[in-house]
Formats: structure tokens, sequence, C-alpha cells
């Protein structure tokens, strides 16, 4: 069966790409993906603001207990030189792992000010990633900015990153945005090679025996593909750039539905988290059996057969569909009765 | 770090600015193989920079990166010395004081074994009375019999240069030397100097000898014997045959200082003289005293006196003849001047060899002096006492008389002996063209390395040279820092601080009504202050004594609110930039647009790696500051009706006024002899009348949310907030805002009322308090029952309520549940207002036990941040009760600390062993039952104890009117009948490393000793080394590449013992816990361990999560609590308690909160992911060692193991 498909302009023999998670901190754990069946890899993500706040504490607790006791003038060794404070460590996995496996490897970076974007980017180009995906996380919980400034962040942001890189860049979000399908096509319009659809925040909780809130994030459950997957059909045919769907994706079904609206790729963490490596193993024999009992020789073919320009009933993807569900839901109570 | 010359500097390409530890450090380094290391102030940078040279890969002159070896004392560092040099390394160590003490056994050996070595001295104060961190000749002139060489440094260029011919010279004369420098003044002092190129270095030392040395070398290739045993037949022959290499010695130094003036330019002499050829009258001297009696000779000479000065640079051997050619034959009187002293000899130890050089002089005619000189010896400068050109011009002017005094003290006044010189210290002033400057500064503030950074920014671009020094308090929060920066054309050579300024700096307003800031101010000089006021403001609050001082001296008056300019750029309280910056802006001694480039070059050096963010906050703080700056028009007339507060309360006692109060005044100076106690006693309790005022924010109590639990009480480092219970009827005369509530639980008799009540003058605003707090607003979960608010509205009112507080009674002892934590905390602590660093780990141990048992302990403190906050002046914060009890304390060594406190105890037993048995024959005088009832008491609680008190009272009582003999005996014994509680408090270098053999002999003793370890993980009170409970993965001085092995596991090893209870508590994790060993310790009728996790500074976090981490370091598995008692054991218990639950986070979820581990990750990102694995495998290992613990001394267990073995036995 042919699986090849192309993400970003990079040919890939299969959609099966491991999302940005803890997993690709480890070489082996990575080289195990790859001969398990992954087609690329994204690195966990950089975040630029841990790396500032590292640093500024560093300075901060390094140098503000000095010089206030004749015994004591400082409390630690200062090295003379510094390797990671500028997230050399990340850069020298990147070299690793593009010298450990044979698929692209994708960096991650989370960043917050313009420069910050602009170095790390290029130092990330530069170590040898073959794309680079902007995971773009902010929670607009400012009520002074409005919808368009925030979008205006989005686009700008997007617009320097490019300039200053000759790799493609793909931009991670989140749906929180009161006009997706606009957004989304300024994002290509910006120079996005890619969008990942969707990032999932950590969301807090609360620890009701202390009072206290709680940062935490579950694994997904395969419930939570179904906002990706009306987005991509939605959205297919009107972007040019790819689409690599994300959250939610646990199995060959999963897979083969977001191929179906349109997805050049998904990306799973949770169920490698869950199950480990074999688990892509076990869904491209999956899908492969599905595919040639449908009778599908690529999966090209495949691809968008049932995004929104090519259903039936294209509003089924939009606010129809929510209130069918409804109904349905009624009719069902109604005549367990 | 040894500076590169940038290019930009005018003088010399060769010109660095550093102080004299670096200096000696890079030389070294630089000619060494080995280096045995052990932190010891004022020597520590010494071995830290050593340290930090091989851990960046700097190499010897021989290309090789020295190897530096950290010891567990002083004593080891000396013994590794002593077998590195025997097996052939060129080898050297960096102490002082103490340390060099523990090293005297080893240096004989050394020296008795003509073995080339150097060790470098920063000499210090032995402790005698007192303990003295400060510098003087005391520890030095010990080591005069060892027949180490002994060559004198008097300025940090010297300590540079001195230090390189010593190398050279041992390997040349086979003598090792002790290369020895002031303490501080000369140690800690920063000048800019000429380096010693590695060329140079080169050049110093001979190969030829370095192959000799090693040729010497034990080897198993051609093995000899060394160290043999002799007997009376050889002994003295084999001691004797050394002599000629003595002889020959002074002339290799010579020859030596010869060679280093042909590639330096830079003479020196054994013996050096200056002054006018046909001087009358000579001091002799060796140290930074040197420097100033130099700079006083010139001023003298120059208004036409005839003194000179000698210089003593070669001590040992000791060169007779070159000292006497030395001396002009016109001097008729000599002063030599001794920094040290000998209690009971015949005279200073210089003092003894010059007369004797003198006397030897008329047998062997070396030279002759037209007037046989008369000498005279003084005593000057011990603990770093000020030595200033006025007392040097007593002492020439003393030599002018008929008969000068003999034995005399210079700088203090002697009202008891009458030794000492008066003097007048006015009339003395700067050469022409010196500026000197004082800033007054809080430690936190960054002043110091501000002022540091300026002086390397005046002496790498300009002409000048630049001396700093810095003076700090003793305490380690909110401390002062008073730093003295002198630049000039000429080289600096006042070893002195500064009195007459021409620029005076304050950073902290609140300083100008504690300190007087203004009286070193020059006239005319300058004045720049920190003031939180707009400049139209300032004048007016200003208190009455500045504003006059201002008018009477004309100064010129600069005012910067730097804390709104450094808040405004996200620098916090970090005034440092903004200070620096007003600082050249106004002081002229560079234009003021280059100064600003040459600052913002410096910042650039500083965090150009980290980050543009702190770059461009610390760029525009620099532009602003310019900005904020303002020059005052001052008014003619003082017109403030605000004062300086007094330096303690008026109601303080008479002592405190008269000694305590002068000494925090600043003018500790001026106490004459009589004011001290002679065998070095102190009154405890003086830590309540030194008002610090240090916390910007305070706790505030919300009664209604407050659940009465304690634990703000028990967490708190400086027993700053307390809680007493009392009744209604007590609130009638209470203050307005006085705050109480209802006691709650069925325990209390109705209308019990609780208040908890902060001192707020004393509290450090560290918030453990707050952090700890459980109790929580309902309504709006981010109200406590404790908040943080700003102190400034609150400090009146709450003055005044803890004043009233203070005054409620105490509750009764007896009434209270003790063994828990609430009831404990009702209880006074007798440990209070410490000098702590903010938010101490240690120190809520200690004032637990206090709480607990003060009123009848005495306690053992080895050396260490528990003795320096505990025990050291100005106030200390042992207190007592109101009948007076309370903790007494002392404190010997760093290393003896266990049997120190085991000698108490065996007194205590001897002493009530005594009394029982002189009460026991005490017949008819005394009442059979009170007797009965005495000597069989149950003290095993606090009522038992309250009884015994009182029976013991009424028998004091019946001895006191017996008269007889007999009775004074026991009345002596008496108060011995009383449960005794014997602590022996220490922190992780004293019980891991330099104490453990004396450690583990008391665990074996069987003796009831109650041993608390306060483990921060390093050496914190010198500034955070490596320690054996360092643990692995950690970033320590010494481990600067993090801990290769893991921590020692005192806990386990103490338990194997078997003898000893042992637990390992953590507040934090499990104050429960905490209180049940600490009650259980102290009632185990033998030695008892505590290993206390302290949360320290030198892990690099915000102290107030320390509670947190102490959770987080539990939770990880990392620190497993438990209570092992032996006494279980018979009564078919498990005596091995595991107290903590299995892991449930992983190691680097606790470690990487702290900068000691996260370092790593940032300087050696690979090895630092390795050690965390390592770690976390330790962390594993050990938990699943702990649970078998558990199950190794269950008692069905071990039945169970008989009945397998059963067959076994028989």
């Amino acid at each position: 069966m042919n699986l090849k498909t192309s993400y970003l302009g990079i040919p890939l023999k299969n959609p099966l790409v491991p999302s940005a998670s803890p997993l690709s901190n480890d070489k082996d754990m990575v080289k195990r993906l790859e001969d398990a069946g992954a087609s690329a890899i994204v690195m966990y993500s950089l975040f630029e603001e841990q790396i500032i706040h590292e640093n500024n504490a560093l300075d901060h607790f390094i140098n503000n207990p000095g010089n206030i006791n004749a015994e004591a003038l400082s409390y630690f060794p200062e090295p003379e030189v510094y390797h990671n404070l500028h997230a050399e460590e990340y850069l020298d996995q990147i070299r690793d792992l593009k010298e450990t496996v044979d698929i692209p490897v994708i960096a991650s970076l989370n960043g917050s000010s313009k420069g910050g974007w602009i170095s790390y980017a290029k130092n990330m180009q530069e170590a040898g990633a073959d794309a680079i995906e902007l995971n773009i996380y902010s929670i607009a919980g400012n009520p002074a900015i409005t919808a368009l400034e925030v979008e205006d962040i989005y686009v700008e942001d997007i617009q320097t990153v490019k300039k200053s890189l000759h790799i493609p860049v793909s931009v991670k979000v989140s749906p929180y945005f009161s006009s997706f399908g606009n957004m989304a096509v300024r994002l290509e319009q910006a120079g996005a090679d890619g969008l990942v659809l969707f990032n999932r925040f950590y969301q807090p909780d609360i620890d009701l025996e202390k009072m206290e809130v709680l940062p935490s994030l579950d694994l997904s459950s395969s419930f939570e593909k179904r906002l990706p997957l009306r987005w991509i059909a939605m959205l297919r045919p009107h972007l040019k750039c790819s689409i690599a769907a994300t959250t939610g994706i646990h199995s060959a079904e999963d897979v083969i539905k977001m191929t179906l609206v349109g997805a050049d790729i998904t990306m799973m963490a949770s169920v490698l988290l869950y199950q480990g490596p074999a688990v892509l193993q076990k869904i491209l024999h999956e899908m492969t059996l599905w595919m040639e009992e449908k009778e599908y020789e690529s999966l090209e073919e495949m691809k968008g057969a049932m995004n929104s320009a090519s259903v039936s009933d294209p509003s089924s993807f939009e606010r129809a569909n929510y209130i069918k569900i409804l109904q349905s839901y009624r009719l069902n109570f109604m005549g367990k009765l | 770090m040894i500076k590169q010359n940038n290019g930009m500097n005018k003088m010399s390409d060769e010109m660095v600015t550093l102080d004299a530890n670096e200096a000696t450090a890079y030389i070294a380094h630089k000619v060494s193989e080995v280096i045995a290391i052990y932190p010891i102030t004022p020597a520590s940078t010494m071995g830290e920079w050593a340290d930090e040279f091989s851990m960046a890969g700097k190499k010897n002159i021989w290309g090789m990166v020295p190897e530096v070896i950290e010891l567990q004392s002083e004593g080891g560092a000396a013994g590794t010395m002593h077998g590195a040099l025997q097996t052939g390394a060129l080898t050297s160590t960096f102490t002082a004081s103490q340390g060099l003490l523990l090293m005297m056994p080893n240096l004989f050996k050394i020296a008795g074994e003509l073995t080339p070595s150097v060790v470098h001295v920063a000499a210090r104060t032995i402790a005698a009375h007192a303990l003295s961190i400060f510098g003087d000749h005391s520890d030095v002139m010990a080591m005069r019999m060892t027949g180490m060489a002994m060559l004198c440094s008097n300025s940090v260029q010297e300590a540079m240069d001195m230090a390189l011919i010593a190398h050279s010279a041992t390997l040349e004369s086979r003598i090792p030397f002790i290369h020895f420098f002031d303490g501080f003044r000369t140690s800690h002092e920063v000048q800019k100097i000429n380096q010693v190129s590695p060329e140079v270095i080169r050049k110093m030392i001979n190969d030829e000898r370095v192959i000799e040395h090693r040729n010497r070398a034990l080897s198993s290739d051609k093995p000899v014997i060394r160290g043999t045993a002799q007997n009376p037949d050889v002994y003295f022959q084999a001691r004797e045959s050394c002599n000629n290499f003595y002889q020959a010695c002074p002339d290799i130094v010579q020859k030596t200082m010869v060679q280093f003036a042909e590639l330096t330019g830079r003479h020196y002499k054994l013996f050096e003289y200056h002054g006018p050829e046909d001087a009358e009258r000579l001091i002799i001297i060796l140290g930074s005293g040197a420097e100033t009696v130099h700079e006083t000779v010139d001023k003298m000479n120059d208004n036409g006196e005839k003194v000179g000065v000698l210089k003593v640079r070669l001590f040992r051997p000791f060169d007779m003849r070159s000292l006497i050619e030395a001396i002009p034959e016109t001097v008729h009187s000599i002063s030599v001047l001794d920094r040290t002293k000998e209690p009971g000899s015949s005279g200073e130890p210089l003092y003894n060899d010059i007369l004797a050089a003198l006397h030897e002089n008329r047998s062997e005619s070396w030279k002759f002096f037209y007037q046989s000189p008369r000498v005279i010896n003084g005593r000057y400068g011990l603990s770093s006492k000020e030595f200033t050109p006025p007392m040097v011009k007593r002492i020439y002017d003393e030599l002018k008389e008929i008969k000068p005094k003999n034995h005399f003290t210079i700088g203090i006044r002697d009202d008891v002996s009458k030794l000492s010189l008066d003097y007048d210290n006015t009339g003395w002033n700067a050469e022409k063209g010196v500026f000197e400057g004082l800033f007054y500064g809080l430690g936190a503030d960054g002043t110091v390395s501000a002022n540091k950074n300026s002086i390397k920014i005046i002496g790498d671009n300009t002409d000048n040279f630049a001396q700093g020094y810095f003076v700090y308090d003793s305490k380690k929060s909110g401390a002062t820092t008073i730093s003295h920066l002198r630049f000039g054309p000429k080289p600096i050579r006042s070893a002195y601080l500064i009195d007459k300024a021409n620029f005076i700096a304050c950073h902290q307003f609140k300083f100008l009504n504690q300190l007087d800031v203004l009286k070193n101010a020059r006239h005319g000089a300058t004045f720049l202050l920190n003031a939180p006021y707009h400049e139209n403001e300032v004048w007016e609050h200003l208190p009455h004594e500045v504003q006059q001082q201002i008018i009477d001296k004309e100064l010129r008056f600069f005012s910067i609110d730097a804390f709104k300019v450094a808040r405004k750029n996200g620098m916090g309280t970090r005034i440092n930039t903004v200070m620096q910056t007003c600082f050249f802006a106004i002081s002229e001694i560079l234009p003021k647009k280059e100064a600003i480039l040459l600052i913002k070059d410096a910042i650039k050096k500083a965090y150009g790696s980290k980050g543009e963010k702190i770059l461009q906050s610390n760029y525009a703080a620099v532009d602003n500051s310019i900005e904020n700056l303002f020059e005052i028009k001052v008014p003619k007339i003082a017109e403030s009706q605000l004062t300086m507060r007094p330096p303690v309360p008026l109601e303080a006692p008479d002592f405190v006024q008269k000694v305590i109060a002068e000494i925090i005044a600043g003018n500790g100076d001026d106490l004459p002899v009589s004011a001290f106690e002679a065998d070095g006693t102190f009154p405890t309790g003086t830590t309540c009348w030194e008002k610090r005022n240090i916390a910007l924010d305070i706790p505030v109590l919300e009664p209604d949310i407050c659940i009465q639990c304690g634990k703000c009480m028990m967490v708190c480092p400086h027993a700053s907030i307390r809680m007493k219970a009392f009744t209604g009827e007590e609130l009638e005369y209470a203050p307005e805002t006085f705050k109480y509530m209802d006691a709650k639980g069925r325990e209390w008799p109705e209308n019990t009322k609780i208040s908890i009540q902060v001192a707020p003058e004393d509290c450090t605003g560290c918030e453990l308090c707050v952090e700890v707090c459980p109790a929580k607003d309902r309504k709006q979960v981010n109200r406590k029952a404790l908040n943080m608010a700003p102190i400034e509205p609150l400090l009146e009112q709450e003055k005044k309520n803890w004043e009233y507080f203070l005054k409620l009674p105490e509750y009764d002892r007896s009434a209270l549940k003790t063994n828990t934590i609430k009831g404990s905390q009702f209880l006074q602590p007798l440990f209070e207002f410490s000098g702590a660093c903010s938010g101490c780990g240690e120190t809520p141990y200690i004032k637990l036990i206090t709480q607990l048992f003060g009123d009848r302990m005495v306690i053992a403190n080895a050396t260490g941040c528990s003795s320096i906050y505990g025990g050291n002046l100005p106030t200390t914060p042992y207190t007592t009760n109101k009948d007076g009890y309370g903790p007494a304390w002392s404190n010997s060594l760093f290393e003896d600390n266990a049997e120190f406190g085991l000698g108490f105890r065996v007194t205590i037993d001897k002493q009530q062993q005594q009394a029982r048995e002189l009460l026991l024959q005490m017949n008819g005088s005394i009442d059979a039952g009170l007797k009965n009832e005495i000597l069989n008491a149950d003290q095993s609680s606090e009522p038992g104890i309250y009884e015994q008190r009182e029976r013991v009272a009424q028998l004091k009582a019946i001895l006191a009117n017996a008269g007889t003999h007999e009775a004074r005996m026991l009345s002596s014994l008496v108060d011995y009948l009383v449960r005794k509680s014997v602590w022996i408090f220490g922190g992780d270098g004293w019980a891991y490393d330099i104490g453990y053999g004396g450690l583990d002999h008391v665990l074996a003793s069987g003796r009831d000793v109650n041993i608390l370890v306060m483990d921060t993980e390093v050496y914190s009170n010198t500034g955070g080394q490596c320690s054996k409970a360092t643990p692995l993965g950690a970033v320590a001085k010494f481990a600067a590449a993090g801990k290769r092995v893991s921590k020692k596991d005192l806990g386990l090893m103490s338990v194997q013992g078997g003898h000893a209870y042992v637990a390992r508590i953590a507040m934090g994790a499990n104050d429960m816990q905490t209180m049940k060993a600490i009650t259980e310790a102290e009632r185990y009728p033998g030695p008892s361990i505590i290993i206390a996790y302290s949360h320290c500074i030198a892990h690099g976090y915000d102290m107030k999560h320390g509670l947190k981490q102490q959770k987080l370091a539990v939770d990880s598995g990392y620190w497993p609590l438990f209570r092992y008692d032996p006494l279980k054991i018979e009564a078919g218990i498990n005596p091995f308690q595991l107290d903590s639950k299995a892991p449930n986070i992983a190691f680097k979820d606790y470690a990487y909160n702290e900068m000691r581990y996260m370092m790593l990750s940032k300087s050696n990102p690979k090895v630092a992911k390795e050690l965390m694995l390592q770690a976390q495998e330790k962390v594993n290992e050990r938990w699943r060692i702990y649970e078998h613990m558990q199950s190794v001394y269950e008692p069905d267990k071990k039945e169970e193991w008989l009945s397998n073995n059963a067959d076994v036995d028989n």
C-alpha cells in the first residue's frame, strides 16, 4: 500500500508523526519510533520564556547573595562559561537526532519575544532541523486587547520568522479565535507552510484538599479528535498549505478519519505514551487493511475525500451538525421510555 | 578571575585589579601539581580560586592542570600535602588561624624532612577568650618552632610577588615556606597591581630543583624509608643535620628577590629599610602595618623629622646579621611592633628576636651604632584593629622620651593595666590628589559589588591606582556594608579605613537614623543620598544631626530615589547600577560621558551572556539614573525636628547601654579595656535590645480565619511571631489595635484569649509564616490567616502591640500539651532575633528546642553559621525566661564540638553524683522527707522538673542558713539535682567532615547528650563549599563541576552503632515527626543524634519556599524521615520507624527548583543529565535500603529468623 504523503514540502513515507512530547528527549526512543514506522519526528518544545526565566534566576541567585558577609563573599562557584544559557542542549539534541535517525526532524519553538523567535529559530535551522514548528501559545485573557490585535501578533511572528529562515515553518495554534477560518487563511498568507491543528493547553485544575490551583495536563482521549476533525474538514478546501492533525489521534480509525477530511499528516503523543512505539506498526497495519477493504491504492487518493467540499452535505460540519446531535439524543431518550 | 588586559590600559599592559587571595592563588596554581584545600575564613577564597582555575582547565607552567583536592579538615589537607610531597609532587595549600594550628604537626614533619612546599596563610586571630575571623599574626607566630621558613607580604602586590619568591626559594633551599599576609586587610583588599607574567614565573622556577625534588620521592623503584623512630642515642644529632640548610636559606631568598627584581623591576630585601640614612628613631614591623608606617614616615620626614621603618619580610630563618646591617647606625631608639599577643612572655616574638640580634651584634660586631639603640615593644592591630598614621606618629613621639613606655599597646584605651599609649586621631590628612570615598549600603542592595566594579573601571581605564576595602557587619540578614575606596596617582599604602572622605554615599535612607554616616565627611565633601522622596522634600526628612553636619561641613548634597529607578527598570531592590552611575556622574573621577560608556561596557561583560532583557534593563537604569539625580539646595539653618534614634532603647540594662549600644553604634573602638570581663563572659539575651527594622513587609494576622495551629510560630526563624494564651481580664489595658481571639479547643478554661503577635522591628520579612499558614478564607482563598503587608503604616501600632504582648504573662508550662505543635508554641522561645539569614532553615529547630528544654539546657556549638548567629557580638540571641533560666552556650572549636559537649555531660553527671552523695550525708539538718523526694524525683516530664526545682529551692534556703562547710559545698552543686539537657549543635561540615571522628566517639560513649546536626549540605558559613553531606549532582564550591559521589548517610551510619537514638527530620515535610524526634531524643538516656534538613541561602532559591522544598525532598525519597529508638528493642517493638511514604515525585522535580542543581544544567548539560540519572538511582537504592531496614528490625521477623535458625543455635 502506498502510504506516502508530503508535509511542508517534505516527502514522508506515511502520515504518522509523533508530536512534540517528552518522547523526543530520548535519542533511543526516537530511534524506536522510527523503527516502528514514524515518518518524521517533532521534538519537544523549546520554551523561550522558560529559558529567559531560568537565566534570570541564575543571575539572581548566584549574584544577589554575594558580598553580604565577610566570611562568604559568594555562595556558588561561577563557571567561566555557560554552555546552555541559550538552549545549546536543545541544539545538540537536534544534531544528535539527525545523526541517529533518517526521518526528518522538526524542531518546535515556543517563543514570546520577537528577537528570541528569530535567533532561536535560526540556531535550530543551523543545527540541522528539517523544519520548525512554531508553537504559538497565548491565552488572550487581557480584556484590553482586541481580537484583531491578538491575530496581528500571530501574523507578525510568522512573517518575522519566515523572513530569516530557508527551511519550512509550520504553526501550531489553538482553535480559540472568533473567526478561525479567516485566521487560518491569514496564517497561510503570512507565510506558514503548514498548520498544526490544534494545540492542547495546560488546563488548570483545583486541589480540593489544599484549596489550590493545580497546573496539569491530562493525556488526550480519542474523543478529542472531533475538534480538529471538523476544522480540517471545513478548512481544507480553502488552504493550500499543509495541514497536520493533532489531538486525540489514538488509532488507525482516527488516522483514516483525519486523512479523509484532508490532513496531510497525523500527529500523536498520548497514545505513544500509553502504549509505546509499537502502536505505530499496529496503526499502519490496520490502516492498510481498511484501505485495501475500501480499495484505496494510496493515501493521496483518500486524502480529503470527505472534506467539506467533498461530502454531500457540507453543512454537516457546521452548525446544523450541532442541532442534529441534540435532536438525535432526545429521540434516543424518548425512544427508551 | 584574572582579567586579561583589554588594551585600554594606560599604565602598563600587565595591570590587574584584584585582592591578595586571588593574587596568591594565581601564583600557587601556576607552580603546583597538587593543591590540598579546606575552607577557613579569610583564606577560603584562595582555595576557591585554585579550584575554579583547575575547573576552567587553566594550566600550570608545565602545561598541566593542577589537581585540587578538598579534605575533611586542615589536618587532612596537611596530611595529604605531606604525602603528596613525599611522593614527589609540588604541593601547596592555603589556610589561616585554627586551620594552621591543625596543620602544625605535619609542618614539623614537612620541615623536618626538608620538603620544599608553600603554605599560603591569610593570617588570622586565633580564638582565645573569643573567636575572631579578622587578622593578626597570632596564628603564624605560633608556627615559629615548626622549622617552616616564614615570608611576609605587606600588600596585595607583595602577596603576588612573595608568593612566587616563596615557591622559588623553597625549591632552592629545600626549606618549606609559610607565606603570609594580613587576613582581610590584605587578603580581601582590592588593589590595582602588576601581574607577574607566566614567562616570569617560568623563569623563576628552576626545573633542575623540580627534578631533584622528584628524585627524592618515595618510590618502590628505588625504595628508602623516611619517618623512622629514633632513640636518645641518635635523634639529637640527626635533628641537627639540617642546620646548614637553614643557614643557607636567607641568602637564597635574597638571591631569589634579586632575580625577581631583574625580571620585574620590583626590588625586595629580607629586611627592607625605608627612611633617611641618618634616621634617629626606627620602627621595626611586619605585615600591612609596615605600609602605614612607610606612609607616615614619608610625611614626618617631609616635616623635618628623622624617622625610619624597617620592614621584616623573611621572619624565619631569622638572619640577624642582615637585620642589623639594614639599620642605620644613627638610630638610637627602636620600637618593635608585634601584631600578636603572647601572654606572660618577656615580650612579643619579633621584639625578642630584635633584642637577641642587637645583643649578638655586640659580640659579633657586624655593625657599629653611634649610640646603642634603646628598644621598646608594642602591640597593635589585634583582630584587624585599626592601625593608623596618628598611631604611628605617636609611637615615634614616644621614642623621643627619655624613658619611653615599653610593652605598650596602641589603638586601644587600656584603663586596667595602663599599657596603652594615648594618641590624637585628628589632624592627619590623606595625600593630595587621593580620592577617598565611603559608601554605606545593605548587603542585599549590591553596593559592594558595584564598588568592586567601579574600582575595576577606574583601575583599568585611568592612570590612577585604586584600593577597595569592604567592612561587613556580623549579621547574615540585613547586614550593613561600608565600602572604603581610594584612588590616586601613586601606589596606595594606606592599610587602614578612611576617616576623612571627600565622597560619601548613603544607599539606604534609614541609615541616617541609625548611623552617623557623615561623621567621616571631610569639609566640602560630596554627599550622595538614596532617598525615597521628591527632591523638594528630601531636606525636611533628614534628621537634625544630618542637616547640621551638611551645613557645618559645607557638603555638596545630591539625592536620587534609586529604588524608584531600579523598580521602574525591573531590577527590584538592586540599586547597584543606579548608585554606581550617580557616583560617576558627580565624583568627576572620570568624564561623565566616558564613565557612562564604561559602566555600560561593564554591564555588557557581566550580563551580556545572560540575555538581552537583563542587558537592556541595566542600560535603561543607567540612563534613568542621571535623569533622576538632583543637587539639593542646602538651607542655612538646620530646622529638622527629627533626631537620630538611640542605638538601644533607654530602658535597656546598664551593660547594654554602656557596652553593647556603643558597639551597635559603631563606637566599639572607643570602649576601654575595663568594659570587658577578663575571661570573655557576656550576658545573654541581648538581641532584643537591637531593633534592626529590616523587614519591608511583615505578616498581618486575620483573627477570624486563624485556626491557632501554631505552625507560623514554629517555622519563624527569628522568633518574631509569637503566641500567648491569657484570660480576658488581661485585655483591659490593651492598645486599640491589639488583636486577639477566643481560644479554640476544649483544653482551655473559659474566657481564655489567644494573641498572635509580630515583633515588627525584629521580623526580617522572610514570609515562611505566611507560606506555612494552612488557614484560608473560605470565601477568598488567597486571603490566609497571615498575609504580608508593607510595614510602614503598621510599624508604630505594632511596636505598641508587641510591647503590650511581651507584658502579658507566660502561660503555665505544666498546663500545656507541650508534645503537640500547638501546645509547644505557647512556650517562650529562649532563642530570639538572631542575625541568621532571613528565612534560615536552621534556626527554627534551635528555637523549638529552646522552647522545650531551654530553661535547663547547656549548648556546645560547633563553629559555623550557628556559632555566628548564636554568639557573634554585638548582640546574642540565647535568652532567659522570667525566672532567669535559659540556655548556657559556648563554642569551643569547629573540630571538637561533640567532645566539648560530652565534657559538659561528664561534669554534670559527676556533679550530680557528688550532690546526691553530699545530700545523703547531710543528716539532721535536712528533713528526711525532702531529701527523699529530691533523691527519688521523677523528672521525666515538665511538672516533675518543676516540682524538683521547687524542692531544690527549698533545699537551697536551708543550706544558706546552715552555715557549715558541708552546706556550702552542697550549695555549690545543688542545681545539678535538677535534670539538665546537654545539646550539641553544629552543621554538616562539622558532623560529616571535620568533627566526625569525635562525633562517632561520642555516639559510642553511651552518655546522655543530644546532637542536632543542621544539615545544609554545604559549609554555609564560609560560602557554600562542598562537604560529605553535599548531594550527588549539586554544584558547590570545590565541586564546581557537580558533586560526583552521593551524600554520606550519617543517619544509617549512626543507626548501625546500635546505641544511639537516631532521627532524620524535616520540619517543612512533617512538623509532628520533628516534634516527636526532638522530644524522644531528649528523653533517651543515652546519646541521640538528629539530622535536620536545613534549607539554606546556599541552595539558590527564594528562602520563602524553604518548607516546600523540604517537603519535596521527602516526597522524592531523597530525604527519608525516620526514627530509630534502641529502647524499643527491649520492649519488643521495632526500633526503626520509617516516617515518610514511598517516593511519589521524581528527584529532579525537587532538585531543579534549586540553583545548586540547575546551574550545572546551564554550565554542563550533558554531565548534569548524567548526574541527575545517577542521583535518581541512588535515591531509589537508598529507599530500598530504608524499606528493608524497617523489616530487618520487625520483632516478628526476628522471631521468624530465630525459629528458622533454631538448629544453628543448637
